[in-house]
């Protein structure tokens, strides 16, 4: 009993694929010729799943039964948008129990190779966003959802592909002007004002409060004044970036600098060190972390700045630009293009800074121990 | 006392006056050249003293004065009807609404990933990589396509900005409640071990206990969040009601000082927010037996 308690994901995949012949064909205008292959795939997948013993050719098994069976399901659904019948929900949902179960087995993989578990650690998270895009393509076309309610991803790709040149000018114009020009401003001003502050110990304890207030206000409404003071171009953007960064770097930096120990401070007293050589060599690297975390924070905050600032008025280019006039126009595929975009430049600069991070802070515990 | 005087209160209130000294200085310097324009046109030589009060006083100035911004500010929303729609408070109202709104659901959906992602396996080697992806993208983004096309199949109102605030919201909380709920040392979960606690008992009475202080730090985050969703899923809508509508029409109109006092609305709303989350945390760890630190 137990084997099939475990294996509850094959077992309920079994159920539904049976229960799905009452149903077929998959698609409601005739064509059924393609759900045999699918059936078959599921129901050796399910089986193999509890049947083989070895780890590796389980997980062969359901990685193949599971995403050529979707596979099929969706290239049976070209041409037959919003005709699916119970069956193809059914034999989808198969097909996405088998996948889980196929996460599920490879989560409990213990391994001691580094090269392996790091593989695994990309390709379990890999699985999952593919399978979120796979179920987002199955139902937009099978259930025949509205192109201006939510376009397939494949639909967004397409777009993507076919208008690199737009995009691409759209990101020159937010990212490398508005958004790296205020990120570094921003940042820099906050950390030199954490210094002032630091040296004089009144200013500090007035500059926190102040700043660990400022931090929750949705600073994001000075938008519309800095496009009134600045212009529609890339400075009025760079304006807002630089004031929504500037007080969480401010407040990480001063937090950081007061955690360097006494132990390591009173050393360097008796190495008779003034204050900006201690600076420079103790306080400085032990707020490292505490700079990263702002930096880190800050390269979201910068992105989401100057893309809403964008929506007050800009030139004719630009991400938040494009995003609100072709939401206007209903070309809902150019604004996930869009989207994409931006949270693959999100996710670059995140990285890029995370990247750095480690370069720097080698010596911190959470690094060290990952 | 004095020292908490000393050492917080007086350094804050002459650093705001310093604020504010600042604030006059840059109103003048920016509402200079504008107002040395309309006084040549006007074929006037107003001696200095005069000039300084005239930047000051300008009905769309570049840069309001604070006591024009103070005035503009306690008139629309002590002197008005609340159910005026230029009150100020009928505006806050409206984005406290849908702040409040997905606040709640954001922090309900967060816990819930979290409870999910602590408890099985799958769930944290494949979610929670994204989770921490996802906070890297600017989700903000997607706000306006979300109003417009929620209102094109016909949902307006405050379903379609409460979805955005949540959006916002449910990230600190599900990434600081999978940190809460992991609190609890070994020891005390091989303590729960040599009790026989079932799972169910191991988190009813170790882990959600242990995760409280967590949650509420996540959720002053996730409540600013929220309410800067809620200001931003205002703008597409067309400026109807609501903080954010109220910057965007003042921005249609160069109403500086509106839009200033408007941004002191959400100012304040933001910070009594904060402050609510906080109260309500430390209630709540004092009612679970938490001494003060």
């Amino acid at each position: 009993m137990s084997i099939f308690l475990r294996n509850w994901q094959s077992v309920l995949a079994l159920a539904l694929v049976v229960t799905s012949f009452a149903f077929l064909p998959i698609v409601s205008s005739g064509a059924g010729g393609t759900s045999w292959p699918i059936v078959l795939l599921l129901v050796a997948g399910a089986v193999g799943g509890v049947a083989l013993g070895n780890t590796v050719a389980v997980s062969a098994v359901l990685f193949i039964a599971a995403h050529g069976a979707v596979w099929l399901l969706l290239s049976a659904l070209t041409d037959h948008a919003g005709r699916a019948t119970p069956s193809f929900w059914l034999l989808l949902a198969a097909s996405w129990l088998l996948a889980w179960r196929l996460v599920t087995v490879l989560s409990a993989i213990r391994t001691r190779d580094r090269r392996t578990d790091i593989l695994l650690r990309l390709f379990i998270p890999f699985l999952f966003g593919a399978w979120l895009l796979i179920l987002w393509e199955a139902i937009v076309g099978g259930a025949g959802i509205p192109f201006v309610l939510l376009p397939p991803p494949s639909a967004v790709a397409a777009r993507f592909a076919n208008s690199l040149p737009i995009l691409a000018a759209d990101v020159n114009q937010t990212i490398f002007k508005a958004v790296l020009f205020g990120y570094g401003v921003g940042c820099g001003a906050g950390f030199l004002a954490a210094i002032v502050a630091d040296r004089f110990t009144f200013m500090q304890r007035g500059l926190l409060p102040i700043g660990n207030l400022v931090s929750a206000l949705p600073i994001i409404g000075i938008a519309p004044i800095m496009v009134m003071w600045f212009g529609f171009d890339w400075q009025s953007k760079a304006a807002v970036v630089i004031i929504m960064t500037f007080f969480p770097m401010l407040v990480n930096t001063v937090t950081g600098l007061a955690a360097a120990g006494h132990m390591e401070r009173d050393l360097m007293r008796t190495y008779a060190s003034g204050y900006w050589q201690t600076l420079a060599k103790l306080r400085l690297p032990a707020a490292m972390p505490f700079i990263f975390n702002a930096l880190k924070i800050n390269s979201t905050l910068a992105l989401i700045g100057a893309i809403v600032a964008e929506f007050f008025g800009t030139p004719v280019v630009g991400m938040g630009f494009r995003i609100s006039t072709e939401v206007g126009r209903m070309n809902v595929d150019m604004v996930w293009a869009e989207i994409a975009v931006a949270a693959l430049a999100g996710s670059v600069f995140y990285g890029v800074v995370a990247l750095a991070e480690r370069a720097v802070t080698f010596w911190h515990p959470s690094i060290r121990g990952g | 006392m004095t020292d908490r005087f000393r050492d917080k209160l007086l350094p804050v209130t002459v650093l705001l006056l310093g604020i504010i000294a600042l604030w006059y200085a840059g109103a003048y310097a920016m509402n200079a050249p504008f107002q040395r324009d309309l006084d040549r046109r006007a074929g006037e030589t107003p001696a200095f003293s005069e000039f300084f009060v005239r930047t000051m006083t300008q009905p769309k100035p570049t840069l309001p004065a604070p006591h024009q911004v103070a005035q503009n500010f306690f008139e629309n929303t002590f002197l008005r009807k609340v159910t005026s729609s230029r009150s100020l408070v009928y505006h806050a109202g409206i984005t406290l609404s849908s702040t409040l709104a997905g606040f709640a659901i954001g922090t309900l959906l967060g816990i819930l990933i979290a409870v999910g992602i602590v408890h099985v396996t799958a769930l944290d080697r494949s979610l929670m990589p994204w989770i921490i992806t996802s906070q890297t993208i600017p989700i903000l983004a997607l706000a306006p396509m979300i109003i417009v096309v929620l209102a094109a199949v016909g949902i307006t109102g405050l379903i379609p900005k409460a979805l955005i605030s949540t959006y916002l919201s449910f990230f600190p909380v599900a990434v600081g409640m999978v940190k809460g709920l992991r609190s609890p040392d070994v020891l005390h979960l091989d303590l729960m071990r040599t009790y026989n606690a079932s799972r169910w008992q191991t988190f009813w009475k170790l882990r959600l206990p242990a995760s409280v202080p967590f949650l509420f730090a996540s959720m002053k985050v996730a409540v600013a969040a929220s309410l800067v969703g809620a200001i931003v899923g205002e703008l597409p809508t067309g400026a109807v009601a609501g903080i954010g509508a109220k910057l965007l029409n003042g921005s249609y109109y160069s109403q500086t000082i509106d839009m200033f006092s408007a941004l002191v609305a959400g100012s304040i709303v933001a910070a009594l927010l904060v402050a609510a989350v906080g109260l309500v945390g430390r209630l709540v760890e004092r009612g679970m037996g938490g001494r003060p630190a």
